[in-house]
């Protein structure tokens, strides 16, 4: 029904700011963070997540990303942090996944109200994942480090009997 | 009316056996031809322990009574012999319990809603030793001891006499209840998903169906569910009319075919919509594998879909009402529909000779399908002193009898059926027996407003047919065909298809039935039975308002009357109508009870899903877990986390293993876990400024490269948590959290960032988890780590609270001097992905310096004996930092807390203060949450001095060591005080909290 597998380690920065960060972010970075709100922007391996107005989750296959951006958003009022290892990426993919995901998650995962491109914080169960659906059977599931074995056991548990 | 034992014990051989020289006899019931069910394959199931054959698509119901079996069960009370009344979810009677083994035994199923399968196992409740013979029934004898009200009566007896606990209450608890919950844990899986639509249809019958084809038709998503097997209602057991044009059955075969080919609508056959909750939110519970006789070990029982409709459209039809008349409870006594029902759907005739009461044209429609299948249909009793609408015209044409203007005034009992009821005519006193095995009954139909009350929908009275409607619904709610009044296949298929703005289907071939009051005789007494399955009868109501039980609610509860798992949905609106006679009062100024979700009971598997062992709570682990594993670790939980709590050696119990531990790291070195503390990155130009309001301490006029310790108060201003602010940069902190606080202060923080202070430029960002943390602390810890530190860790260059990035074995590591044990002390933060190799690399030459692993077991008595509180053991809640003895800074600003700190209950002398306590004997570690008092034997209601907050055996002491919360305490230093135990008084002194190294010169070396 679907696959689970787990994303190689990435770079993760939590970027803060006003639209203006987010637009020299985006110079630096090669992905513009979206101002639209629960969109994610994505170019190769690198994509920025749009968490809340001032707040975007940017996702890089190497750390040298974080001192280009660091170097680039000097002088600007901003909050930069890596958060590298405080996540792990669940990649799911298959027709099934969004029901298996529709066991915790309480929103509407149908594409006309999450379509790909979509990124959002939300809940899995008794945890707090983020969100995006990369693809129509694509989904990108950001899980805390220590909850990763309970959403991967979650998962799996509503994938089966169907 | 019961037999004696030995007489039921020969009708069960003669009639319930149904083995003939060891071949099972054929259903004696089913007709030749018509029905849904599957004539080919014979299915075997047993009923208390008899076997039977049945066919595919039967119900337990329809299957026992096609082998002529009535009886079924008990009723709670009296214990009175019980039969099927019902086709559906209304069944008050028929319930079972059904046995898988293992563990999988479900209670209080109802015969009509249980599939048969293959080997099905089913038992009557209620019953002991068996239904036939059920010693239970010897309470029918003390009825007029046990009227309405029993329960409150008997509790209500004199006390002293101990009745009520001697006699009444193991009496009750025996007798009480329905069917027995299992002793052993459920093995099957349950699932829980949530689902989206736009409309949600419950209930397939004809306007159900007609709404969810209007619905998908137009392109909307549309969940179609219904509680049976099979989708239709009333359309599956419909043979005459014609529906567009073809018969009503074929009609429904299209329709089903259409809608199962709509991508965008889903059809959810065995799915009973259950609650309407706010929001649009609707509860259904789907049966997966009950009906299958092998299901897949994957797949699980049931399912719980939490389902947001933007619109919900209730078409969950109308529940037909009995007659309240003697003897009504008698097996072989049931719903005119229902018979039609068994009939029509699956074949069965419930009765050889019948005699038909209602007070409704619809059992007209029974009447004429039975007589056609051949039944002799004997009389049609009609309560209405006249019966010539169209339907009763066409009984008079078929030769059926009619009377009109009759009464019911008994019915007979031989062995475990009906054999005759008695009829009456009118007020002439003229009655006579008449023979029958089944006596069919109709007092017109209920609509099941249930989901539409259940989502606040207002309910409205229609006097001419005695029934309430669907009134004001709640936003995004409508309701549809008989639930909303609906009588006939033309109009329930017109309400549909008007829900979805669709083409009205054209209904040809039915006779209407017009609609009437139903009929309540006030004034019937004696066996007349209200509610089946909590045994209330028409005299318990009238009595109930006597006692001044005038509310209907109040009604209800004082004589159970639809309290059942059957929540009263055949009872309830005669029980209304009785209580409205007997206080003269119309029903509609009495009002309903309130329906409440479940309309159907679900298991508890159900709502549990997949929440329970393992999966219960997500379990927390840290990176170092396999290390702490591998260590052989003793863990605890700590909220969801599981931390190490000591690290036994051969031989070692918790207390050698933590003495060691603590001594250990004092001695030379120790290493410790401590990644679970919460950790907050707080960056912006204001990021000191905001600090400084959060934390009682001077965060403004920390140096780059510094930390300080923090206290964060409440409003009220006691402590709410603490933790250690590194200033990385002028703009950034690194602040940590308690491990139970994290969550808790990030919140309380953004509260403020948000909402108090939007003005300051600051951003939070949670790296708890991005950390891990490796405290190495003791007197050795900076020879542990210097060699693998590239660069310098002296204590010139990286002193007591100084913080710095170095690489630590060749990883990027933030690196800081503090100390949670009162030793030299470094804790490494490094990228949570690095912490095993940096483990790996510390572990050896921990071992090297003469150290150890320690646990939290031992963090705590080393912060202990150095007075360090721990947030939630020292406070509670109540706690100023003043009691604690932290003083506010000269110069520190306003923060949170400092007014109520002004108070002046909190600088009252006496307040409880943190000291530390030493017992007189060495070897006695005090019980924590243990109260201090001025007297060695207190006398009762002497008020506490204060507790115990912390007790330990100190290693480095060697003797027992305390600390606790003391009225006025550290002005009682060195006073002798008790702690007074049940095994006998003990002297403690007063102390300092610090036990060890007051001016802090381990710290700084």
């Amino acid at each position: 029904m679907f696959e689970i597998a787990e994303a190689p380690p990435a770079t993760r920065l939590m970027l803060r700011g006003a639209p203006e960060v987010a637009a020299r972010a985006g110079a630096a970075f090669g992905v513009v963070p979206p101002l639209e709100p629960c969109r994610a922007n994505q170019a190769g391996e690198r994509a920025a997540l749009w968490l809340g107005p001032d707040e975007w989750l940017l996702l890089a296959p190497s750390d040298a990303d974080a001192t280009k951006l660091a170097a680039a958003l000097e002088g600007l009022v901003h909050s930069l942090v890596d958060v590298s290892d405080g996540t792990e990426a669940l990649l799911l993919h298959g027709a099934g996944a969004a029901l298996a995901l529709s066991a915790g998650c309480p929103l509407d995962l149908h594409p006309d109200a999450f379509p790909p491109g979509m990124a959002t914080r939300t809940v899995l169960g008794r945890i707090g994942i983020t969100l995006w659906r990369r693809g129509a059977a694509d989904w990108w599931v950001e899980v805390a480090r220590s909850q990763a074995a309970y959403a991967r056991a979650f998962l799996a548990e509503a994938g089966r009997g169907w | 009316m019961i037999g004696s034992p030995r007489h039921e014990g020969m009708m069960q051989r003669l009639l319930v056996g149904r083995m003939f020289q060891g071949r099972l006899l054929p259903e004696s019931m089913r007709t030749a031809d018509g029905g849904r069910v599957e004539r080919r394959t014979d299915i075997r199931f047993s009923f208390d322990g008899a076997d039977y054959l049945g066919c595919g698509g039967d119900t337990l119901a329809s299957a026992l009574l096609a082998n002529g079996v009535h009886l079924v069960g008990r009723s709670m009370k009296y214990h009175r012999p019980r039969g099927i009344v019902a086709a559906g979810a209304e069944e008050p009677n028929a319930l079972v319990a059904v046995v898988r083994g293992g563990g999988r035994t479900t209670p209080n199923l109802r015969a009509t809603q249980v599939e048969l399968f293959e080997g099905l196992e089913a038992h009557s409740q209620n019953r002991w030793p068996s239904l036939n013979t059920d010693l239970g029934a010897l309470v029918a004898l003390a009825a007029p001891l046990l009227p309405a009200g029993f329960y409150y009566k008997t509790m209500m007896g004199p006390r002293g006499l101990g009745l009520w606990h001697r006699v009444f209450e193991p009496l009750v608890r025996r007798a009480a209840g329905l069917g027995r919950a299992p002793r052993v844990a459920d093995p099957d899986r349950y699932a829980r998903y949530y689902a989206h639509c736009d409309v949600l249809v419950a209930g397939a019958g004809p306007a159900g169906i007609a709404a969810a084809l209007a619905a998908g038709r137009g392109g909307a998503r549309t969940i179609l569910c219904d509680e049976q097997a099979e989708p239709g209602g009333a359309l599956l057991s419909e043979i005459a009319a014609l529906i567009d044009g073809i018969p009503a059955r074929e009609w429904l075969a299209q329709s089903l075919a259409e809608l199962a080919a709509m991508p965008h609508v889903r059809v959810m056959p065995r799915t009973t919509a259950f609650g309407c909750y706010p929001h649009n939110m609707v509860g259904l519970a789907e049966r997966v594998t009950d009906h299958l006789a092998a299901p897949s070990p994957d797949q699980p029982r049931e399912r719980l879909w939490r389902v947001r409709a933007r619109r919900i459209v209730l078409a969950t039809g109308a529940i037909e009402r009995p007659l309240v008349f003697p003897g009504n409870d008698r097996p072989g006594v049931m719903l005119a529909g229902a018979a039609r029902e068994y009939l029509l759907r699956w074949g069965v005739k419930v009765g050889s000779r019948v005699v038909i009461a209602t007070a409704c044209d619809t059992a007209y429609r029974a009447a004429l399908d039975l007589a056609t299948a051949g039944v002799a249909v004997k009389l049609v009793v009609d309560l209405r002193a006249a019966a010539d609408g169209p339907l009763p015209q066409a009984a008079r044409a078929a030769g059926i009898a009619v009377l009109a203007g009759g009464r019911v005034l008994g019915t007979h009992l031989r062995g475990k059926r009906l054999d005759s009821v008695l009829l009456g005519r009118g007020d002439d006193g003229r009655r006579r027996w008449f023979d029958c095995d089944a006596l069919l009954m109709c007092n017109g139909w209920t609509p099941a407003v249930h989901l539409h009350a259940q989502a606040r929908g207002a309910l409205r009275w229609e006097g001419e047919r005695g029934v309430f409607l669907p009134g004001e619904p709640a936003p995004g709610v409508e309701s549809i065909g008989a639930c909303n009044g609906a009588t006939d296949l033309a109009m329930a298929l017109a309400q549909g298809a008007a829900s979805g703005g669709g083409a009205v289907p054209v209904v040809e071939g039915e006779v209407p039935a017009l609609p009437g009051p139903a009929h309540v005789d006030a004034a019937v007494a004696g066996d007349a039975f209200v509610d089946f399955q909590n045994d209330v009868r028409a005299d318990d109501v009238r009595q109930a308002v006597a006692e001044g039980f005038h509310a209907i609610e109040h009604v209800k509860r004082y004589t159970a009357g639809g309290l059942g798992t059957d929540q009263g949905k055949t009872g309830n609106m005669n029980l209304l109508a009785l209580a409205a006679a007997a206080r003269g009062t119309p029903i509609p100024e009495l009002g309903t009870t309130t329906f409440r979700p479940p309309y159907t009971p679900v298991s508890f598997g159900t709502l549990a899903g997949p929440a329970r062992g393992e999966m219960f709570d997500p379990v927390r682990t840290t990176p170092l877990h396999a290390q702490a594993v591998a260590e052989g670790a003793v863990f605890e939980d700590v909220g969801q986390w599981k931390r190490a709590r000591y690290f036994p050696q051969a031989g070692e119990d918790m207390h050698a293993a933590v003495r060691r531990e603590v001594a250990t790291t004092r001695a030379a070195a120790g290493l410790f876990d401590a990644s679970t503390l919460g950790k907050i990155e707080v960056v912006g130009p204001d990021a000191a400024i905001f600090l400084d309001r959060l934390y009682l301490n001077a965060i403004a006029t920390l140096k780059p490269g510094r930390c300080r310790y923090g206290v964060m108060l409440s409003e009220a201003g006691f402590v709410m948590d603490d933790g250690v602010m590194a200033r990385l940069a002028p703009d950034r902190f690194h602040v940590t959290t308690t491990t139970s606080g994290a969550a808790h202060v990030l919140a309380h923080m953004e509260d403020y960032r948000q909402t108090e202070w939007p003005e300051l430029r600051v951003w939070l960002t949670s790296t708890t988890e991005h950390w891990a943390v490796l405290a190495v602390q003791g007197p050795r810890a900076r020879d542990v780590l210097a060699p693998l530190v590239a660069g310098d860790i002296s204590a010139a260059a990286l002193p007591h609270m100084a913080v710095r990035d170095l690489k630590v074995a060749g990883i990027p590591a933030r690196m800081m001097r503090v100390s949670f044990s009162g030793e030299q002390g470094f804790e490494v933060n490094a990228p949570a992905r690095h912490a095993p190799a940096l483990w790996d690399a510390l572990r050896p030459r921990i071992a090297a310096a003469g150290g150890t692993v320690y646990g939290t077991e031992a963090m705590h008595v080393l912060r202990a004996e150095k007075g360090y509180i721990i947030v939630g053991q020292e406070t509670d809640g109540t706690v100023t930092p003043g009691d604690l003895g932290m003083a506010i800074g000269r110069g520190k600003g306003d923060f949170i807390g400092r007014r109520s700190l002004a108070r002046p209950d909190m600088l009252a002398a006496d307040r409880r203060q943190l000291v530390g306590l030493l017992s007189d004997d060495p070897a006695l570690v005090l019980e924590e949450g243990a109260q201090i008092v001025a007297q060695s034997a207190p006398p009762p209601g002497t008020k506490a001095l204060g507790h115990v907050t912390s007790s330990y055996f100190s290693p480095a002491l060697g003797r027992s060591i305390a600390l606790a919360l003391l009225a006025g305490g550290r002005e009682r230093t060195g006073e002798r005080l008790f702690v007074p135990l049940a095994r006998g008084s003990i002297g403690v002194a007063v102390a300092a909290p610090v036990f060890l190294d007051p001016q802090g010169g381990r710290l700084h070396v």
